[in-house]
């Protein structure tokens, strides 16, 4: 009981990442019907952050964390703006494709300027902490990631549910064309939805890169790959189904490892991989598919 | 209020609409009738901003506004109804329409919503429910009011009855007819000709993306040769109010 209880605290503290990641993904599915595959390099972007602040500026995580948020709402942003606004309308297969680019350009100019070694940063010291309470021992990372992570997801939900710009981006996510007829402007309310994407994404890098420490191309790529998972997991385009699907990856992974045979242990990711095909299988629609009903 | 005038409107090669003119006068229901296919929905879209109209004016108030995005029309005062109502299913009553309201300013949207419970009473009661469990007369209500939260100079409605039962029909022109005693401006595309020439001052007859015919809605319905050469068995003439 003991074992199964730290590790959905072990679960839900990596879930969190992935849920965060997955409801950026999802709320920009939503209004652009794109799986969006350079969202991974919000935190790609964070991590060299971080070695500029920590390492080059020899500042403290105090001055990195906000640097690193601040980062991925601008990185995406930009990406909106360099990039996706040219070519909204067209074919999703092109918004894919364009996504892809984007993963690759942004990974090929650190490879250019920055080289394709791994930058190493010092973590913050408490991200190693351990607190021992009545058998189980609480990395207080993992406490931090979690109180974060449900901290960002009530202003997510407030933001969604309470203001104009929530309830627009909701609307534009369900019928594009009918929220635009009730005079939600199409350039504002993606923009938004990338800047909470980002900003969604940048908590997720500050406790990723904390856990982490180390800056390279391809950083996002493994955290991004998880998001789209459980955003897909979730129900592609379903915003509490995507964080759901997050934290179920998360804790999925850390019951796997503690299940698996030592000298198994490497293919945890290949494991969950084939168990979610098989998941596939049976709820191809995910956890939470996006319902639409109406009566005549 | 409403000018258009030689308005064009492509689907790649091809023409949905060819240089169309209309007017609607402050304060007046015009009609807009036509077999399917005529081109009505896009005539309606071109105005509204969904659709870029390659050639032609479109004026309110005189000011050009041709090819005005949707919320800049909504701004300008002129809201649509779109065909199928395109409700929020997700969304409650209440959030539809706030959503109406984007355009409003924020300290004039909690009046508005307040006048639309009580122009629709079933709405106030169902405020919480998810547009998507509205029945079909709800659902046609509630499209109605949203689009009239922003208060609207020129209202554009797309097939008010469409795929309604008889009943329900009757409630829709009733709803026009109450809003077209308030001297509300609007311009209404609608296949059951019969009802909507009825409930209108004027009308036009789109045929294959052309004006046909246009007149007093009363001349227009005593006119045997529109309703068998134009309009057709789909414009559906027998029904009547019941």
């Amino acid at each position: 009981m003991i074992d199964l209880l730290q590790s959905l605290i072990d679960g839900l503290g990596r879930g969190s990442v992935y849920a965060l990641l997955a409801l950026g993904i999802a709320l920009i599915f939503g209004v652009m019907h794109m799986v969006n595959f350079a969202h991974g390099e919000l935190i790609t972007v964070g991590a060299y952050i971080a070695f500029g602040a920590t390492v080059t500026g020899q500042w403290g995580w105090w001055a990195a964390a906000p640097l690193i948020f601040g980062g991925a709402i601008a990185t995406s942003a930009a990406i909106e703006l360099v990039a996706f606004r040219w070519v909204r309308g067209a074919s999703d297969f092109t918004m894919l494709m364009t996504s892809f680019a984007m993963h690759f350009v942004v990974q090929a100019v650190f490879l250019m300027f920055l080289g394709a070694g791994v930058r190493s940063f010092p973590r913050p010291e408490w991200a190693d902490y351990v607190w021992g309470v009545g058998g189980l021992n609480i990395q207080v990372i993992d406490i931090a990631v979690i109180g974060a992570t449900a901290a960002a997801l009530a202003v997510t939900v407030y933001l969604l549910q309470r203001t104009m710009f929530g309830l627009s981006l909701r609307a534009a996510a369900e019928d594009f064309d009918a929220a635009r007829l009730m005079g939600v402007r199409s350039n504002r309310v993606i923009r938004r939805a990338f800047v909470l994407a980002g900003a969604l994404a940048g908590v997720a890098a500050v406790f990723f890169l904390m856990r982490t420490g180390q800056a390279r191309p391809a950083t996002g790529l493994s955290p991004l790959l998880k998001g789209v998972l459980a955003a897909i997991i979730g129900g592609l385009g379903n915003m509490s189904g995507a964080v759901y699907g997050g934290f179920l990856l998360g804790v999925s992974e850390v019951l796997l490892r503690s299940w698996l045979p030592d000298n198994l242990a490497g293919v945890t990711d290949g494991v969950v991989f084939a168990l979610i095909a098989l998941f596939f299988i049976f709820r191809p629609q995910g956890l939470m598919a996006v319902e639409s009903a109406e009566r005549v | 209020m409403l000018e258009v005038s030689g308005l064009t409107t492509r689907y790649g090669a091809i023409s949905a609409i060819r240089r169309v003119s209309l007017f609607v006068a402050a304060g007046e229901a015009v009609g807009l009738i036509g077999p399917n296919g005529a081109g009505k929905t896009t005539l309606l879209n071109s105005v509204a901003g969904l659709l870029r109209p390659a050639e032609g004016a479109v004026r309110l108030d005189g000011r050009p506004v041709t090819g005005a995005p949707p919320d800049r029309m909504l701004r300008a005062g002129l809201a649509l109804v779109p065909e199928r109502r395109r409700l929020f299913a997700q969304m409650s009553v209440a959030e539809n329409l706030r959503i109406g309201a984007v355009t409003v300013a924020a300290e004039r949207r909690a009046g508005r919503l307040e006048e639309m419970a009580d122009l629709f009473p079933v709405l106030k009661e169902k405020w919480d429910n998810p547009a998507g469990y509205l029945s079909g007369g709800e659902a046609q209500q509630l499209a109605i009011a949203r689009a009239l939260m922003c208060d609207p100079r020129v209202l554009l409605m797309d097939e008010p009855s469409l795929g309604l039962a008889p009943r329900l029909v009757d409630l829709v022109f009733d709803l026009v007819a109450k809003l077209r005693a308030e001297g509300r401006t609007m311009l209404i595309v609608e296949q059951n000709a019969t009802r909507l020439l009825a409930a209108t001052d004027r009308a036009y007859v789109l045929r294959t993306g052309e004006i046909a015919a246009e007149g007093e809605a009363s001349a227009l319905l005593g006119r045997d040769d529109l309703f068998d050469t134009f309009v057709g068995p789909s414009g559906d003439r027998s029904t009547s109010k019941r």
